[in-house]
């Protein structure tokens, strides 16, 4: 059985080192979760409290209704997945990926063959009889998979997987773990501080800093809008520009680029005051008015073209043209005016850092 | 938060384990300090015995012995240790991997065998003084004495520079040196500027081990020292001398023992945290190939040195075989003298490797769960495991027999001449050494492979005895050879502890020497070499170099 996970205002403390300052999280059972955020941010302190091997310094954890704060690590239903794999160098494969099974008394007949299940699910079967020095980091991984999924646990958690993985399979391993968590159903919690693989894998991503939540949300929401200043420039490449808002008005809100250019918005609420407008690369483009600058470097990328704009203002930003969109590309050193989608982009309160924009 | 910890499996091996380290270490340790503050003559607490101790030339200058004897032994040891790791680490000796090993092997075997030996050559009625005596009429200068002490050492513990030191050699990555060269280094310049000052830190460590080993041993002072009054000697004279030993002042003498080693180290420690250039080498030096008489020229005095290390244990081996009868040695070989021991003191052989095996099967159990609180348990109790179970360390055996006995010797627990008082006296002051190996191998180990097991629904103490023991295994037993070793050879505690009825080979040798049973004493010797190198093969077969043997 699959179980929901509940995170109610879970502290850790390190001494004077808040590493969790009071964290909430409502995971759905059969959910792919993702705890995502740079170094530091708690991700891997909060997965490590769920698995047990961390004590809860305050509030409480929950599997659907049951409390596991004072639970046994081993006595939690959990299987977890390492970011050095743990394979046990002293056990085959077929023996590492059977370990769990034994502790738990299943029969012996069942054993094997719930083995070769999951062996074959992963595509070692073949590599059943060997020891893990004579595997590769990838195949490594697909042992740990196996180990902590044919248990059949309620929760499998796992630690920034892919990280000792080369590029290439890193994107093959993504597809197939998503691909088995989606076969299997089990709820997933995943720790990565790669935002492109998080967007890629998870059904709803948890951006963490400095031990808070700062959004929670699908990859789209996320990428799309962003809650707060931090998520923003955490997720994808944007572009920051200063602005002042007059916005009693929050239907229409005036916003003025430093005299350069005025433009105009909705607000979820009344404001006014200094702003930030945060644009991706594709949510701006070439007007007749808009910010002045000079193109000082343009890369064609097959399907779209990115161009470097040094603004009058002395900033630099980044603008994307869709090379279907356009005829040719613009040469370095041409003048332009970049102007913004204003229904795209988001505009936060340089105060509280916080959303205003609609 | 009291209510948040369990009463697990952890906790109770930590009561267990500290229970034991609180029984024979800290307790006695205690007792001793205790006694030191009282005397038979005075009423109360009284600072009548280390007044005592500044007052008397015969008191105070045992001390000052003691340590003159360590220093000139360390500079001795530096000046043979660390240009014998230079060569052995640069250049192509001929015949390397032997020679080290050789080296191990001196530095295995105890002290008092080297000490028996030089005197067997050397000595009064030693073969080498008799030679020279006989054929050219010629007197050599004596061997007994300070400088017997100091040769016996130099040879005998210029390993542990040597083995500091090359370890340190062989981390530095020759990017390094070849930096140095780049910026238009002179070779020899390069060695003073950056190669030395790089493994100070690693020089000083052998040093300050020299330094230890050489102020606690008892057994070379006694057999050739004669006169030469040094510490260890004094309190184990001060404690056993037939007309009423004082044992608190032999206590107060152990006290200020212990305080000296534990200076030295502790400002070794300061030092070395100060100054330790942690670096793994991804490349290390290569060797310079010399060839024809440059390589005999540079393998010559390595393996001078590296013979007379291992001569003590030629010259016994040799020597059992000699025919010999109370004068001394005769001419002719012949078994007697094996006769003679298997029959007189089979009962010290047997003692020796019965004792030594129970306190290794005690050593192993603990130590593998000592190693793993201290690696893994963060907190205030893996930090004072970690400090308690080196201090053995600083007590030379002497002195842990003096509190072992001062201990044990009253209602409600009377232990002393017993068996067991023995065995706990090897437990605790060879336990560090499978410590040591077996947390170094946990250290390298990740964690993760005991949570994966945990995880997996294993308990933590199922998980301790199906993935973390097996794997450590190699370490604690690599370790527990070590303190086999150095058990089998202990002499300074065994003899302050011996009863009539639990004497072992290194006391029977002790006391035969005294009697000038030479012949018994070098059989018996030649028992405990070659268990010793046998179970040091093992050891490096075991370990495969992952384990230091210091």
């Amino acid at each position: 059985m699959s179980h929901a996970v509940i995170i109610k205002k879970a502290v850790k403390k390190y001494g004077d080192f808040t590493a969790l300052n009071g964290v909430d999280l409502d995971i759905h059972p059969g959910e792919f979760f993702t705890l995502l955020g740079p170094s530091g941010c708690g991700k891997t302190t909060l997965l490590r409290m769920i698995a047990g091997f961390n004590t809860v310094d305050g509030g409480e954890i929950y599997f659907d209704d049951r409390l596991l704060n004072r639970v046994e690590a081993h006595k939690r239903d959990i299987g977890m997945v390492f970011q050095n794999y743990a394979i046990f160098p002293h056990l085959t494969v077929a023996e590492n990926v059977a370990y769990g099974l034994k502790a738990k008394k299943v029969p012996k007949p069942e054993i094997e063959r719930r083995v070769d299940e999951a062996l074959e699910l992963v595509q070692i079967q073949k590599l059943k009889n060997r020891k893990p020095n004579e595997l590769s980091g990838g195949q490594q991984q697909r042992v740990a998979l196996a180990r902590a999924f044919v248990i059949e646990p309620g929760v499998l958690l796992m630690d920034e997987p892919l990280s000792n993985l080369d590029a290439k399979l890193r994107v093959q391993m993504r597809t197939v773990i998503k691909k088995l968590q989606r076969r299997l159903g089990i709820t997933t919690i995943y720790v990565t501080h790669d935002q492109e693989e998080a967007l890629a894998i998870s059904d709803r991503i948890a951006v963490m800093k400095e031990g808070n939540i700062m959004q929670v949300g699908t990859p789209e929401e996320i990428y799309k809008h962003p809650q707060n200043v931090f998520v923003a420039g955490f997720i994808g490449v944007s572009n920051f520009v200063e602005c002042e808002l007059s916005g009693e008005d929050p239907a229409h809100a005036q916003v003025d680029i430093k005299g350069e250019c005025t433009l105009s918005a909705t607000l979820r609420r009344p404001c006014s005051g200094p702003a930030r407008i945060s644009a991706r690369p594709e949510q701006m483009f070439f007007g007749e008015k808009g910010l002045p600058g000079v193109i000082s470097i343009s890369t064609f990328l097959g399907d779209f073209i990115e161009y470097e704009i040094e603004l009058d203002n002395g900033q630099t930003v980044q603008l994307n043209e869709y090379t279907k969109d356009v005829q040719n590309v613009r040469p370095d050193g041409t003048r332009v005016f970049v102007d913004f989608d204003m229904r795209a982009v988001s505009i936060y309160d340089a105060q509280t850092q916080e959303v205003i924009s609609c | 938060m009291l209510k948040n910890r369990r009463l697990d499996f952890w906790f109770w091996v930590k009561a267990a384990v500290l229970l034991f380290m609180l029984a024979f270490l800290v307790y006695p340790f205690c007792t001793l300090i205790t006694r030191s503050f009282f005397s038979s003559k005075v009423n109360g607490i009284t600072l009548a015995n280390y007044q005592r101790f500044f007052e008397k030339k015969y008191y105070y200058s045992a001390l000052g012995r003691s340590l003159q004897v360590s220093v000139i032994s360390t500079g001795t040891t530096l000046l043979v240790g660390v240009p014998m790791a230079y060569l052995m680490s640069r250049y192509n000796i001929w015949g390397k991997r032997f020679i080290h090993i050789f080296i191990i092997m001196s530095l295995m075997s105890p002290p008092f065998i080297g000490a028996y030996s030089w005197i067997m050559l050397f000595g009064r009625a030693g073969l080498v003084t008799k030679f020279f005596a006989d054929t050219f009429g010629i007197q050599l200068p004596g061997i007994y004495g300070r400088l017997g002490i100091i040769l016996v050492f130099t040879f005998k513990l210029f390993p542990y520079v040597y083995l500091y030191t090359s370890g340190a050699m062989g981390s530095i990555d020759s990017s390094l040196e070849e930096a140095a060269e780049n910026l238009g280094s002179s070779r020899l310049r390069r060695l003073f500027t950056v190669t030395i000052p790089v493994i100070i830190p690693s020089i000083m460590a052998g040093a300050i081990m020299v330094f230890m080993t050489s102020l606690a041993d008892f057994g070379t002072p006694m057999l050739i020292g004669e006169g030469y009054m040094v510490l260890p000697v004094l309190v184990y004279n001060e404690y056993m001398s037939e007309i009423g030993g004082n044992a608190h002042l032999a206590s107060a003498l152990s006290v200020i023992v212990v305080l000296c080693s534990t200076t030295v180290l502790l400002v070794q420690k300061f030092y070395v945290s100060r100054k330790n250039y942690v670096m793994t080498a991804m490349r290390p030096p290569a060797e310079v190939k010399l060839s024809g008489f440059t390589r005999f020229l540079a393998t010559l005095p390595v393996c001078l040195v590296t013979f007379i290390g291992i001569l003590p244990q030629l010259v016994v081996l040799v020597s059992s075989f000699v025919k010999s009868d109370f004068t001394g040695f005769q001419k002719g070989f012949s078994l007697q003298s094996y006769a003679t021991i298997f029959n007189r003191l089979a009962t010290n052989i047997r003692n020796t490797f019965t004792f030594s095996t129970i306190a290794i099967l005690f050593i192993v159990i603990i130590g593998m769960l000592i190693s793993y609180i201290v690696v893994r348990q963060k907190g205030w109790f893996a930090q004072v495991m970690d400090l308690l179970i080196m201090f053995p360390f600083v007590i030379p055996g002497a002195v842990l027999g003096i509190s072992l006995i001062v201990a044990f010797n009253r209602e409600p627990v009377i232990l002393t001449g017993t068996a067991a008082i023995m065995i706990i006296a090897y437990v605790v002051r060879k336990l560090p050494y499978t410590v040591r190996s077996g947390s170094a191998f946990l250290q390298q180990m990740d964690p993760s492979v005991e949570e994966a097991s945990i995880n997996l629904g294993v308990s933590p103490m199922k998980t301790f005895f199906s993935v973390t023991a097996r794997l450590m295994a190699p370490g604690v037993l690599s370790g527990a050879i070590l303190s086999w070793i150095t058990c089998i050879n202990e002499l300074s505690s065994s003899v302050m502890l011996y009863g009539g009825k639990t004497s072992t080979i290194s006391v029977a040798i002790y006391t035969e020497v005294v009697r000038n049973s030479y012949g018994t004493a070098a059989a018996l010797a030649s028992i405990l070499t070659v268990s010793t190198v046998v179970s040091l093969l093992i050891f490096l077969k075991i370990s495969k170099g992952r384990v230091s043997v210091v």
